[in-house]
């Protein structure tokens, strides 16, 4: 990147006014709460949200991380848990942005709608390394499954993390970190 | 896999590259020590068999024994399951079997076995497309670039990307497949694929893709490629990308 990337840290449940200043490129530190989930745990919380039902637990306010996790060994709160895919949670993603989830984590990059509905619900994209599933497994100081438990590995899960470090990819301004990164580099390398 | 890393380390052109590139040598050494995967993706099992024509299997049999090998790694190895029972009504079958199991038999009375761990995020973004022959050389590269550069930061970077020409439909996406469990440092027999190869691999480095698709010069480790005597009206390609956390191991019975 060649603009100068700023550190900041995260405590959910975070307002507007912490994400505004937030721009790609720039690094988080997210401390306290974390809500893990993929598929098929987004399927249920949208045909909850269109049923108008109330969600197991409110995460409003709260950040989505994208992960999958394996089970964990004797002594540790969760064994491997990097972020997965992104792109598979963008048919959902808009409907959890509405509803009040500010920002999500995981990898890759998100369709146009997630990103105009990050702008218009002044929510962020953040990005962790994916394949770090020992590293990021060791941010996270506690987990339980907060709903779904039948999912196993997609149930949602309640995550207690510390210093979990990722990358603003898509801002409230709805600029694209992938796109803006490879433009640059891939001019350069000619 | 981490000599990989930490020479791309010394070539990568972005200093955020370079350190992705040192945060994933990092991973491998931290899952090392606390005896955990490098990645929650712990794959689905892809099993390559070289079965000797003079191998006989006692009860209950070569798939059977495979499958079992598969539930007791995911259970006593602590692996992710994540196989779905159904493609479209889902559900899990809990142990990460059936394997994907492929059996090619040879003359001798010894059985390979390759054992790969394949993730989703870079099979997602694998494609496989029939050219016309006058596509040539040049389509299939074409093709290739295409594939990696859509890619992007999806399949997680720095890849390993295989290719299969010609064969059929089928074929050509099962040698791509088996060539990505050839050995990194190992080429093409045929010096004329070897370098493209060679060739592609810089091609690719120029895409600006680089680490986690967060830009530079690292996109992918190695272009391996496989050939097969094809229709004379067809040019089959396929690419099948596989992520930094390229896990596969051999062993002779």
């Amino acid at each position: 990147m060649t603009s100068e990337s700023r550190l900041y840290k995260l405590k959910p449940p975070l307002k507007d006014s912490d994400l505004m200043p937030l721009k790609i490129g720039d690094k988080v530190s997210i401390t306290g709460l974390m809500y893990g989930c993929r598929d098929a745990a987004h399927k249920n919380m949208v045909e909850m949200l269109d049923k108008g039902q109330p969600l197991p637990v409110d995460l409003r306010g709260q950040i989505l991380y994208y992960v999958g996790p394996t089970p964990a060994p004797k002594g540790r709160p969760i064994g491997a848990a990097g972020p997965t895919t992104s792109l598979r949670m963008d048919a959902y993603a808009p409907r959890m942005y509405d509803y009040g989830v500010k920002a999500t984590v995981g990898k890759g990059t998100r369709a146009e709608p997630v990103v105009k509905s990050m702008v218009k619900n002044k929510a962020v994209y953040l990005v962790a390394i994916g394949g770090l599933g020992a590293t990021l497994a060791s941010k996270i100081k506690a987990a339980k499954v907060a709903a779904w438990p039948e999912l196993g590995t997609e149930a949602l899960w309640e995550f207690k993390v510390e210093d979990f470090p990722a990358i603003v990819a898509n801002d409230v301004n709805g600029k694209d970190i992938y796109k803006e990164n490879v433009k640059y580099w891939a001019e350069k390398l000619k | 896999m981490r000599k990989a890393f930490k020479d791309a380390a010394k070539t990568e052109v972005n200093p955020q590259g370079r350190e992705i590139l040192q945060m994933i040598s990092e991973n491998a050494e931290i899952a090392e020590k606390e005896w955990l995967p490098i990645c929650q993706d712990t794959g689905l099992a892809v099993v390559y068999v070289e079965l000797g024509e003079e191998v006989r299997f006692d009860r209950p049999g070569l798939k059977e024994a495979i499958n079992q090998g598969v539930s007791r790694a995911c259970k006593e190895g602590l692996l992710r399951a994540s196989v779905a029972k159904d493609p479209l009504r889902r559900g899990n079958t809990g142990d990460n079997t059936p394997a994907i199991i492929h059996i090619d038999m040879v003359p001798g009375d010894k059985m390979k076995l390759t054992v790969g761990a394949k993730g989703t995020g870079s099979e997602n973004m694998s494609r496989m497309k029939i050219l016309t022959p006058s596509a040539g050389m040049e389509g299939v590269k074409n093709f290739v670039l295409e594939v990696v550069t859509q890619g992007g930061s999806n399949p997680c970077p720095p890849l390993v990307v295989g290719v299969g020409i010609g064969g059929n439909f089928e074929t050509v996406a099962e040698i791509a497949k088996k060539s990505l469990y050839r050995p990194l440092k190992d080429k093409n027999k045929d010096p004329y694929y070897a370098k493209l190869e060679e060739d592609w691999l810089k091609e690719i480095n120029k895409s600006g893709v680089g680490p986690q698709g967060l830009g530079g010069s690292t996109t992918a480790l190695a272009v391996h490629i496989e050939a097969l005597p094809c229709h004379i009206g067809a040019l089959p390609v396929a690419v099948n990308i596989d992520c930094h956390a390229h896990r596969h191991k051999e062993a002779v019975l």
